[in-house]
């Protein structure tokens, strides 16, 4: 089989010596056997293959996409800005076309953070992809983007932090949030008003293998991406769709996410969940990296894969195709569908329960966002955690519209603490970030 | 006394070395075809009027594998590979006698799929009828559990005067740099048995009847008569044997860069700390990428007799040599030649050098002096830029541990040591450049053959302990042993320096010489099902490259 070879840079950072706690999923063992793997295959030794150290993010990174309660240094470790770094790194050496694409394989993950922290949450404490997703807007300008989240718990973090960005297309496939963690990711979860349809999620039931996933890909996710005429392409690269993945349900293969990620080409992958360490990680990361390279994969499989046992039924190949008919049904329909959700408001506002399973926390917050037809809108957050913690922030999206920044100005200069423990300043297109 | 040869490409050098210090030197012209010989003439040069009774020690550097390879002089080799999943054959690089069969050993050594006894009949009858007398067994992940590959050679039996098995080779994982080291070593393998009869033959009739070494590509030593099964491990010798030279010649413990500057080549070499720098893996020769436990160099194709001319107003050097500067009767222009123009040295005749250049000089529209200068500048510059490039490589490697990332040691060299044809001209203006201290060895013209004079005997191993499995294996032994499920990795590492210092012993070590260190110490919780199993334990030792016990810098040779 002969195929285009592409430059690819590998960003790989296993922090081994790093772990929620000592039998946690997210260890010092979870990249263990990928090392292995990726070291025997001698994957490093094709020209094509780089390595690259990753970089440490920055203070200034996170707070450019999340407001940290009280700051940044006090929800944070190193590793996270490893694993963050890391996937700077990947971005940069594409941005500057040092490589054709790259494969952020760091840990911790990200994409369960969302936009305010106030501690971790689904192994997350803040978001990797988004905080690159800024770098990147930063020192190379505004770009369009698409997230393709094909972790099997829904990017929820993710999708909160550009609910109302309509520069942002985030797409999700995972496990049916009535059987798993964290619940959500319905196709009416579809963008804020100022950015309907750049929210697209297509649940899937329990027990969907390669067939249901490489069907969405090719009847959602591609005519979507076609569509959106996206400048970067991000897969946020979950591997617990796997058939031995211990804490989901579905029948995904190495194979298959070789296959994705040939077809869905990514300019960056960054490694999220994946808890199968021994069974699936070692062979779908693989997988992963030789399709990003060019390289040949049909021979990689693991041991035990037999094809028929993991067939999904005709029940659940049913299901999909209606869902994703379902799914086509709204994008097609997005641009017609903000008078009916707006209505005669100016503004809108959605009240969240959050809870950090992870660090215990539960959040109450309420979110208003202008409804606006010229940028993503102004937002305001008030957010208050059982810790006794309660913030303000005031957050002035990128390309912003004047009469949306001057109103963010106007008011965080008229803000009083009052209740507040803290008050939060964002303003992405002149990067300020203060917290008063 | 020890008597330290390296018989190099084009000069066989030898010296007498009495309390560690030189007493002879003697260089003879290398018979490429008969090596031998050339042991022979330098050998009674250099013992002439000795008692061969006083030697000690006799250590050889030889060139006959490396060349053997680049010459491709080597025997077919038949390939049987058990590859499992993973990459394609067509991405391995394997001969084109290569015989797939099942089989594979997964990450944690554990047999996922099972080798077929008629299938490898069939394979080694196959390899047979092509006529094939040697063969490479490789497996994947072989030293993660050698059962298969010891096998396989089981059941091939006699069939082959040669079975290079993969997991000997080296403890480190890579399945294409395995079955390209297994390859190499069964190639080569005939070759180096007769060089190794020979030798011992050799060494007989000469009286002389102490331990004989050969240098390897670490620097390190083996005993010869130890070191016939393992001829790949004396492929880049060469390198090997100056930089240990100029490791004598030095005052070094610091970090440092050794530079040896050739007719053809520049040869880079770091040390930190004052020892030499490994390859992380292995050496690379002739495009085969090995797991080869080798000294870290860094070759460039500029050095004393390289080509320089004038492409579109500007200067290019090398990489091509055509020959000895012109001065010396080549036949274009070189650096030596700027340097003699120079007054930098005093060889050759000036008058021919400033003729070569001049052509250069109308060009750049300089004078032949300018235009020398612009020259040596010039080559100055790409070897330093040449060495930057390869600290900030070493300095970036990536880790694995947020411990390594934010507290790695970064090398900042302090000295720089340079020996070859044009030291004296260029160690000053380097040393500048690179902000190092610069030294020029004395003796540096046989630095090799003091190198393997005074190199110790160095070797390696790896250990896995897997208390779920309540398994230790050192693969490259093709060691497996039942451990408790209690097992620690201090335990391991106990394990490991004993095994080590029977490996080295074995191989010719001196007791006093063993200099072991822990190179590796990794400690995993495997989890299933949210408890622990047990610890998988890694560890790595190995006896440093350095000089034999007893020599000290304060009897500088």
């Amino acid at each position: 089989m002969s195929k285009k070879q592409r430059k690819t840079g590998l960003i790989f950072f296993p922090a081994f010596d790093w772990a929620i706690s000592p039998t946690h999923p997210e260890r010092e063992e979870r990249l263990l056997y990928t090392q292995d793997q990726v070291v025997e295959e001698g994957l490093l030794d094709f020209e094509n293959i780089i390595e690259y150290k990753p970089g440490l993010a920055t203070v200034e990174d996170i707070n450019r996409i999340h407001i940290c309660v009280p700051q940044a240094s006090s929800v944070i470790t190193e590793s996270h800005l490893i694993s963050a770094g890391g996937a700077i790194t990947a971005a940069e050496k594409v941005m500057r076309k040092e490589v054709d694409n790259a494969f952020a394989l760091v840990r911790p993950p990200g994409h369960h953070a969302m936009k305010v922290v106030h501690g971790a949450r689904g192994f997350c404490n803040v978001n990797i992809e988004a905080i690159m997703v800024e770098h990147i807007r930063k020192h190379y300008g505004p770009k369009r983007i698409a997230i393709v989240d094909t972790d099997c718990h829904h990017g929820d973090g993710t999708q909160e932090i550009y609910w109302h960005d309509p520069n942002t297309l985030c797409i999700s496939i995972h496990q049916d949030g009535r059987t798993l963690y964290p619940g959500s990711g319905f196709p009416d979860e579809f963008g804020g008003p100022n950015a309907l349809g750049m929210t697209i999620n297509v649940p899937l039931p329990p027990r969907t293998s390669d067939e249901g996933f490489l069907y969405v890909l090719e009847n959602v996710i591609m005519p979507i991406l076609t569509e959106f005429k996206p400048d970067i392409v991000i897969n946020s690269a979950g591997q617990d769709n796997h058939y031995t993945d211990p804490i989901t349900n579905m029948r995904f293969s190495a194979q298959g996410y070789a296959q994705l990620n040939e077809r869905l080409a990514p300019d960056i992958a960054v490694l999220e969940g994946g808890y199968s360490i021994e069974k699936a990680l070692p062979y779908v990361n693989v997988g992963i990296i030789l399709a990003m390279a060019g390289l040949d994969y049909s021979a990689v499989r693991e041991p035990d894969y037999n094809a028929e046992a993991l067939r999904q039924s005709e029940q659940i190949t049913q299901y999909i195709e209606r869902t994703s008919a379902e799914v086509m049904m709204l994008w097609k329909k997005r641009l017609d569908m903000k008078k009916s959700v707006v209505g005669t408001n100016k503004y809108i506002k959605r009240k969240k329960q959050i809870y950090y399973d992870t660090d215990g926390i539960s959040e109450q917050q309420e979110e208003t966002v202008r409804v606006c037809d010229d940028c993503g809108g102004l937002v305001t957050i008030d957010s208050f955690a059982d810790t006794g913690k309660r913030i303000f922030a005031i957050v002035i999206p990128g390309q912003s519209c004047p009469v949306c920044r001057e109103e963010g100005e106007a008011s965080f200069d008229r803000m009083e603490k009052g209740k507040y423990r803290h008050l939060y300043f964002q303003d992405r297109d002149r990067d300020i970030y203060i917290n008063k | 006394m020890i008597l330290g040869i390296d018989v190099g490409g084009t000069h066989t050098d030898a010296v007498l070395i009495d309390n560690f210090k030189i007493r002879k030197k003697a260089k003879v012209p290398t018979d490429a075809n008969h090596l031998l010989n050339s042991l022979l003439k330098v050998t009674t040069t250099i013992l002439a009027a000795e008692d061969p009774a006083k030697l000690q020690r006799v250590v050889l550097s030889t060139t006959l594998s490396t060349n053997a390879i680049v010459q491709n002089k080597i025997k077919r080799v038949g390939m049987i590979i058990a590859s499992g999943p993973g990459l394609p054959p067509s991405l391995l690089p394997v001969p084109e006698n290569t015989c797939f069969i099942a089989g594979y050993v997964n990450h944690r050594g554990i047999i996922a799929a099972a080798i077929n006894t008629e299938e490898i009949k069939d394979a080694g009858a196959k390899l047979s009828r092509e006529g094939i007398d040697h063969v490479g067994v490789v497996g994947k992940f072989s030293t993660r559990n050698p059962e298969q590959e010891l096998k396989i050679a089981e059941i091939l039996g006699n069939r082959f005067r040669h079975a290079s098995l993969g997991h000997r080779m080296s403890g480190h994982l890579n399945f294409r740099r395995r079955i390209a080291t297994t390859y190499l070593n069964s190639a080569i393998w005939d070759l180096y048995q007769r060089f190794v009869q020979d030798v011992l033959q050799f060494v007989h009739q000469q009286g002389i009847s102490v331990p004989i070494y050969i240098l390897k590509a670490d620097g390190g030593t083996f005993d010869v008569a130890k070191s016939a099964d393992y001829p790949a491990q004396t492929i880049l010798s060469g390198p090997a044997a100056s930089i240990m030279g100029v490791l004598s010649m030095a005052k070094c413990d610091e970090d440092a860069i050794a530079l040896d500057i050739g007719g053809t080549t520049t040869d880079i070499a770091i040390f930190a700390d004052g020892v030499p720098l490994l390859e992380n893996l292995g050496v690379t020769i002739e495009g085969h990428k090995t797991l080869i436990r080798g000294l870290r160099t860094r070759s460039i194709g500029l050095g004393g007799d390289s080509i320089v001319r004038c492409e579109n107003g500007k200067l290019v050097i090398g990489p091509q040599r055509e020959g000895p500067a012109a001065a010396l009767g080549g036949p274009f222009p070189t650096p030596t030649d700027a340097m003699i123009v120079l007054n930098l040295t005093t060889i050759g005749e000036r008058g021919k050098a400033l003729t070569a250049l001049e052509p250069i000089a109308r060009l750049l529209d300089k004078s032949v002096e300018e235009t020398a200068q612009q020259i040596f500048e010039e080559a100055c510059r790409k070897i330093v830029a040449a060495v930057l490039s390869f600290i900030e490589e070493i300095n970036n490697q990536p880790v694995y541990t947020i411990h390594e990332m934010l507290e790695g040691r970064k090398i900042s060299p302090k000295a720089l040591y340079v020996v070859g044809g044009p030291a004296a001209a260029m160690a000053g203006p380097l040393g500048g450049y690179l902000a190092c201290t610069p030294f020029i060895p004395e003796h540096s013209e046989v630095a090799n053959a003091v190198g393997a004079a005074l190199a110790r005997t160095t070797a390696e191993l790896t250990i896995l302990a897997d208390t779920e499995r309540r398994l230790l294996t050192i693969g490259e032994e093709g060691i497996q042993i039942t451990i408790p499920s209690r097992f620690t990795s201090e335990e391991a590492i106990a394990v490991g320096r004993e095994r080590l210092r029977e490996k080295a012993l074995a191989m010719g070590a001196k007791e006093e010489d063993l200099e072991i260190e822990v190179i590796e110490n990794q400690e995993f919780n495997m989890v299933r099902d949210s408890y622990t199993a047990g610890k998988n334990i890694r560890v790595k030792v190995q006896i440093k490259p350095g000089l034999i016990s007893g020599f000290t810098r304060e009897k500088t040779l």
